[in-house]
């Protein structure tokens, strides 16, 4: 679906990007992952075909250098900083659709999709946040495009705007499109992303999964194992004696690990003789609430 | 080149301008500012009545000359680089339409608004003069409109080059009034200071007043009320005598070269731009 090869691209004396290469498959989720100035935005620049690099990038087979046009019509554009003309969501909508040769008629299709049916009147100044970032998604929906490229697409919105936001992209991943998106959130690389272009001072550092990614960053999870009542002063016990931090919660205990870490607590569960009924790992970052074992 | 693209982008823009107060508040005082020289222009002051239409079309230059730079200069000027500071230029151009057909479309729709102004100013004045029967010579007074309309059209695409260049919005309109203060009044008078100092041969003098479009407004404007340029002192009658019926067709060319020549180089400028290095984060 995307090929790039050796992309470089310079402003002046900086170098944005460097010889940088990847490819991704259709229908996988891939998140660009890197501090700032690492060159996320400028490899999400290049897929769009909006300004010259060095090397080679194909979209869908096409030449994104050659033919920018038509590769931005397969490409649904979210873009960080929503900036959208002084208009009403309906008309914001009916401009873009004009442009991207759709007609009008998928307008209300997008609005449910990004659940934004009845705000349509509103001026889009007029919208929070959130909303906007939803008006981005249902312009990049317009066109039932293969691709969406979404630009830090939850980094200004709350917490649950946020989870909102990564749930719609979850179900538009689930039905096919692929997705690429820029991020220096993990949780939002975590929940979205089959896999991770790693970028560093714009080179490539690597080209892995997230959880790969969680360990390389020393980053922890919370393993989520249900022991039986009758076991779990026992595990609690073995796990303070490993020094492992954890947080029981009614039948289960979350257990905090980097992401290694996960077979070395079953194997001492298991040379502690304590059964263990199910376990998972959640994808939250964030602290369980804690709840007295009775 | 997709020339529904540009009709689309041109309608957009054209909508904006029309809800655009500073726009609306340009056209209801170019209106009135018509209307009331059209009154004023008359050939004896004892009694107020609406003079014929050359001798409001003589009056209208002036205030021509003053406001179609400033409002075309300003529109020129703010509408890209503000879209460009918002943002709202780069989403624009991260969709399936090229730099060509944005910067045409912007154009189209800027003018078309202008040029509606523009007649809507002229048109409540000559309505004004036709209803009370001062219809004497109407061509001459279209004909300054459609002069008019040219500079308008000239200092809009000088106000788009400056916008591609200029990339602060506050700088790019900031730069506009200067270039429209130096058409204005600097141009003139500091012609009139090197003439003095330099004693620049005639000749030379008339060519540099005509690179000023205002001056190529002017000069056709009154060509075309009363056929020789005695009112412009020597430089006009030497116009005249050295290029008699050529001079109107050359001012209007003229004309039409300062609407095609930034135009182009803007859309030149603007397509070797990094598109969305517009909002400057290059990583």
């Amino acid at each position: 679906m995307i090929d790039a090869q050796n992309i470089t691209k310079r402003y002046g004396k900086v170098t944005a990007l460097d010889n940088v290469s990847f490819s991704i498959d259709v229908g996988k989720s891939i998140a660009l992952w890197g501090a700032n100035g690492a060159g996320k935005t400028t490899i999400i620049r290049s897929l769009l075909g909006v300004h010259s690099f060095g090397g080679t990038l194909t979209v869908d087979g096409i030449d994104v250098q050659k033919f920018g046009k038509r590769v931005r019509q397969r490409i649904g554009y979210v873009p960080q900083e929503m900036a959208f003309f002084d208009m009403s969501v309906l008309e914001t909508l009916q401009f873009y659709a004009q442009l991207k040769k759709v007609n009008a008629d998928v307008i209300p299709t997008v609005l449910a999709a990004v659940k934004l049916i009845g705000q349509d009147p509103k001026r889009v100044s007029a919208l929070s946040g959130g909303m906007k970032q939803r008006l981005a998604l249902a312009i990049a929906l317009l066109a039932d495009p293969k691709i969406l490229l979404l630009d830090e697409p939850t980094a200004s919105l709350d917490a649950h705007a946020q989870q909102d936001f990564i749930h719609m992209i979850q179900n538009l991943n689930a039905s096919g499109k692929t997705i690429v998106f820029s991020s220096h959130r993990f949780e939002e690389v975590a929940a979205l992303a089959d896999h991770i272009v790693w970028l560093e001072g714009g080179k490539l550092k690597a080209l892995c999964t997230p959880s790969e990614l969680a360990t390389d960053l020393g980053l922890r999870q919370w393993l989520r194992v249900e022991i039986a009542r009758e076991y779990q002063s026992a595990a609690i016990s073995s796990l303070s004696d490993k020094g492992y931090h954890h947080v029981p919660n009614g039948k289960a205990i979350y257990i905090n690990i980097q992401t290694h870490q996960k077979v070395d607590i079953l194997r001492l569960f298991d040379e502690s003789h304590i059964p263990i009924t199910d376990f998972d790992v959640t994808d939250s970052y964030a602290v369980p609430q804690q709840e007295e074992v009775s | 080149m997709d020339a529904m693209n540009i009709l689309i982008i041109a309608r957009k823009e054209l909508r904006d301008a029309l809800r655009n107060r500073w726009f609306v508040l340009f056209t209801l005082s170019f209106a009135g500012l018509a209307l009331a020289l059209s009154a004023l222009s008359q050939p004896t002051g004892t009694q107020l009545r609406l003079a014929s239409y050359s001798r409001t079309a003589a009056s209208l230059i002036n205030l021509v000359l003053l406001f179609v730079p400033l409002i075309s200069l300003t529109l020129g000027t703010s509408g890209l680089a503000s879209d460009r500071e918002t943002g709202a230029l780069a989403y624009l151009l991260a969709q399936p339409v090229n730099h060509a057909e944005v910067l045409l479309g912007k154009y189209v729709g800027t003018a078309v608004a202008l040029l509606a102004s523009l007649l809507l100013g002229f048109g409540v004045a000559g309505i004004a003069l036709t209803l009370q029967g001062q219809n004497t010579n109407p061509q001459s007074y279209i004909m300054t409109v459609f002069f008019a309309c040219l500079l308008a059209l000239a200092l809009l695409s000088i106000g788009f080059l400056i916008a591609v260049i200029v990339h602060k919005s506050s700088t790019a309109v900031t730069s506009g009034l200067f270039v429209w203060l130096l058409l204005v009044f600097v141009g003139d008078l500091g012609l009139m200071g090197a003439t003095i100092v330099t004693q620049l041969p005639i000749q030379t003098i008339f060519w540099i007043a005509s690179l000023n479009p205002l001056q190529m407004f002017k000069i056709s404007a009154i060509l075309n009320i009363q056929a020789n340029l005695e009112v412009l002192g020597p430089i006009g009658i030497y116009a005249t005598e050295q290029y008699g019926v050529v001079l109107l067709p050359m001012m209007i060319v003229g004309l039409l070269l300062w609407t095609v020549i930034p135009m182009f180089v803007a859309l030149l400028v603007f397509s070797n731009h990094s598109l969305i290095t517009l909002k400057r984060k290059p990583a």
